[in-house]
């Protein structure tokens, strides 16, 4: 169902000029074929109109496109290299260092955060040999401490937990005071998921972070979300100002708009990708795949499942 | 809540001052049935459909038109979604009646399970949970909980079994000690992983095996929040396991999940149940006309 958008944008200008002559009217009609193409894919739609004035600017000021043979390559390159200086440039690591570090995981409900705790537990062992404890705050989910403990032995990291205690705030400072004893260098806090308009939670959720003062707090949302996405973003962003995004199930077939929405409304850089149920299914985030997965031409294989 | 109430007015104002539907209502109606992931197809559809009641009925007004769309929203999905039930039935007279719930992962597919066993448990029914999840991390333990709050039957073989005898069993569970509905939850699976889908299958073919026209019912669960991706979804599932109803979770949120309208559209499978919460009761029947009414909000 998703045409390339390179074709469609060939098709916009070769349809509206019998003789090769490119007008304002062509950039205007491919402009619109370009909004589409976001909207399809997810983006949400005040961005991809907002968006789209930003190429169009760009397009006709440099004059280029109307001039050039091959105008609808030319959008589309323009198209490619802006929305990839959107995604971020180049990506951006996190903050594990403290004594120790403390790392808040924090999203809606089902987007990813435990099994992305398990691995980010792994990632810090593994590639910058820091001792790990997982902090299990999710004390509403049937089986949610059960959830993080297995994982927690699959990457080989220690767990604290309370299961009679319900109050996330004394579980988290309490892990943060164990694992300062025993010389942890990094406590990785996962979080109940919560929806933005749940008062209460969004409260605990602001509690949580001012009690423990987090080094890194990571904002993880499915890259399968739709139009919702900004208002999430922002709403979780007014009340924890996390420091990046993680991206997650990216090894679907999601277009993944949602990432230019959440990276255009509040700015944060997006720092990890999770590719995969399996616990060494986490990549850095590539802004120019990213961006090239939105607008239908990426590299599928990229995202593609490891064996 | 802000945000919702703000998209709304501005529509309103478009209409608002008006007394005809012009091509500046039209954008703006466009524009919010895209914020509800209604998707490029299906509003270009909608949207035509009231344009051409625009010109059918030149003296149309914008007052109408909130019931007209509406009306035509209500339309479109009864195309393929004729009757709304008024509460929990069995989707068959045989028993034990069988559900297998699919889904991608996250959606909700264990909470719905359980919302669901409540509301048949309700209704005098014997319920029986199959853990045919034994792969992602403590699933078995999440439904047995689930079992539990509800009161009903568990059948598992713990973690790491093969899923599809572990449908086998629960439905010679079922059958062995009277049970009125048997429903077996599913590992979250993309609908592009080849391997998990072919699983899929499997695990229906083996209820089958179990009982001859079981299962009765697929359902589908789809995340109110998911975008477009959702029809790839349901293409992908309903190839896999010839889905027959959709439950749409987390209604609750601010998403509107719009994107259920494209599907009943271009599927032809009924929404049975929402999710609005993450308690027992947080369950609904589906009803056309409520969600078309929420989709929208009162202030326009
Ligand atoms: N395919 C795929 N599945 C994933 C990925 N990340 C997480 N999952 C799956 O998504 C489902 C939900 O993941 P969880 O880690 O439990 O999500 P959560 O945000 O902790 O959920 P709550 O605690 O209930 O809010 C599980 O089935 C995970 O295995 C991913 O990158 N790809
Ligand atoms: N707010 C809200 N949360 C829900 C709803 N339904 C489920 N959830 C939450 O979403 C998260 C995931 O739900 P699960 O039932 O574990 O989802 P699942 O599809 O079984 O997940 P996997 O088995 O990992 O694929 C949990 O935190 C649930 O409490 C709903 O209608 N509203
Ligand atoms: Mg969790
Ligand atoms: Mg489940």
């Amino acid at each position: 169902m998703f045409d390339n958008l390179s074709d469609r944008l060939e098709g916009a200008f070769k349809s509206l000029t019998g003789d090769n002559k490119i007008t304002e009217i062509n950039v205007a009609t491919s402009l619109k074929e370009i909004r589409r193409a976001l909207v399809a894919a997810d983006v949400n739609y005040k961005i991809a109109k907002e968006f789209t004035d930003k190429v169009k600017e760009k397009a006709l000021g440099t004059e280029n496109v109307l001039k050039a043979v091959k105008p609808g390559q030319l959008m589309v390159k323009i198209v490619q290299d802006e929305l990839t200086e959107l995604m971020g440039g180049q990506s951006v690591g996190i903050n594990a260092k403290g004594d120790p570090a403390v790392i808040l995981i924090a999203g809606l409900q089902g987007s990813g955060k435990t099994t992305f705790s398990g691995k980010l537990a792994k990632f810090l062992q593994e590639k910058r040999k820091q001792k790990v404890l997982l902090t299990a705050c999710d004390v509403y989910r049937p089986a949610a401490i059960d959830q993080l403990t297995v994982l927690a032995g699959q990457v080989g990291a220690d767990i604290y937990k309370e299961p009679e205690n319900k109050n996330p705030v004394e579980i988290a400072l309490k892990a943060i005071e164990h694992a300062r004893q025993k010389k942890y260098d990094v406590v990785i806090v996962d979080t109940a998921g919560r929806l933005s308009v749940d008062e209460k939670m969004m409260q605990e959720i602001s509690d949580v972070r001012q009690a423990i003062s987090p080094h890194e707090t990571l904002f993880v949302v499915d890259s399968m979300t739709g139009q919702d996405a900004v208002n999430t973003a922002k709403v979780f962003n007014d009340r924890i100002d996390y420091d990046g995004v993680v991206l997650t199930k990216l090894d679907g077939d999601t277009r993944g708009g949602a990432a230019l929405s959440v990276k255009y409304t509040v700015g944060k850089p997006i720092k990890f990708v999770s590719t995969g149920e399996k616990m060494d299914a986490l990549d850095v985030f590539h802004p120019d795949r990213m961006a090239q997965r939105i607008l239908g031409m990426g590299d599928i294989i990229s995202f593609v499942e490891r064996a | 809540q802000k945000t919702k109430e703000g998209f709304f007015n501005k529509l309103g104002r478009a209409v608002a001052g008006k007394d005809r539907v012009d091509e500046e209502v039209l954008d703006e109606l466009e524009n919010v049935l895209i914020a509800s992931d209604v998707g490029l197809d299906t509003t270009i559809k909608i949207i035509e459909r009231i344009e051409a009641r625009v010109a059918q009925d030149r003296y149309l007004n914008t007052s109408e038109l909130n019931h007209i769309l509406r009306d035509e929203i209500v339309n479109l999905l009864a195309e393929q979604n004729n009757e709304d039930f008024d509460d929990y039935v069995l989707p068959t007279t045989e028993r034990p009646a069988i559900i297998l719930v699919v889904g991608v992962n996250g959606v909700g597919k264990t909470t719905t399970i359980g919302k669901l066993a409540h509301q048949f448990q309700q209704r005098g029914h014997k319920v029986v949970l199959g853990a045919a999840d034994t792969f992602r991390a403590a699933a078995v333990d999440q439904l047995g909980i689930w079992a539990q709050r509800v009161g009903c039957e568990f059948y598992s073989k713990g973690m790491n079994t093969d899923p599809a005898a572990v449908a086998f069993e629960t439905v010679q569970y079922a059958k062995k000690n009277d049970c009125s509905v048997a429903i077996i939850d599913t590992a979250g699976r993309l609908h592009t992983k080849f391997n998990l889908m072919k699983e899929l299958s499997k695990i229906k073919r083996s209820v089958t095996k179990a009982m001859p026209g079981a299962p009765h019912q697929v359902l589908l669960v789809l995340d109110a929040t998911t975008g477009q991706n959702a029809i790839e979804q349901a293409k992908a599932f309903t190839e896999a396991t010839e889905v027959n109803s959709l439950a749409l979770t987390k209604l609750d949120g601010t998403a509107k999940g719009g994107v259920a309208i494209g599907i009943t559209d271009q599927f032809q499978v009924p929404i049975r149940y929402i999710g609005v919460g993450e308690g027992i009761e947080h369950l609904q029947v589906f009803n056309k006309r409520a969600f078309v009414d929420s989709l929208f909000g009162d202030t326009f």
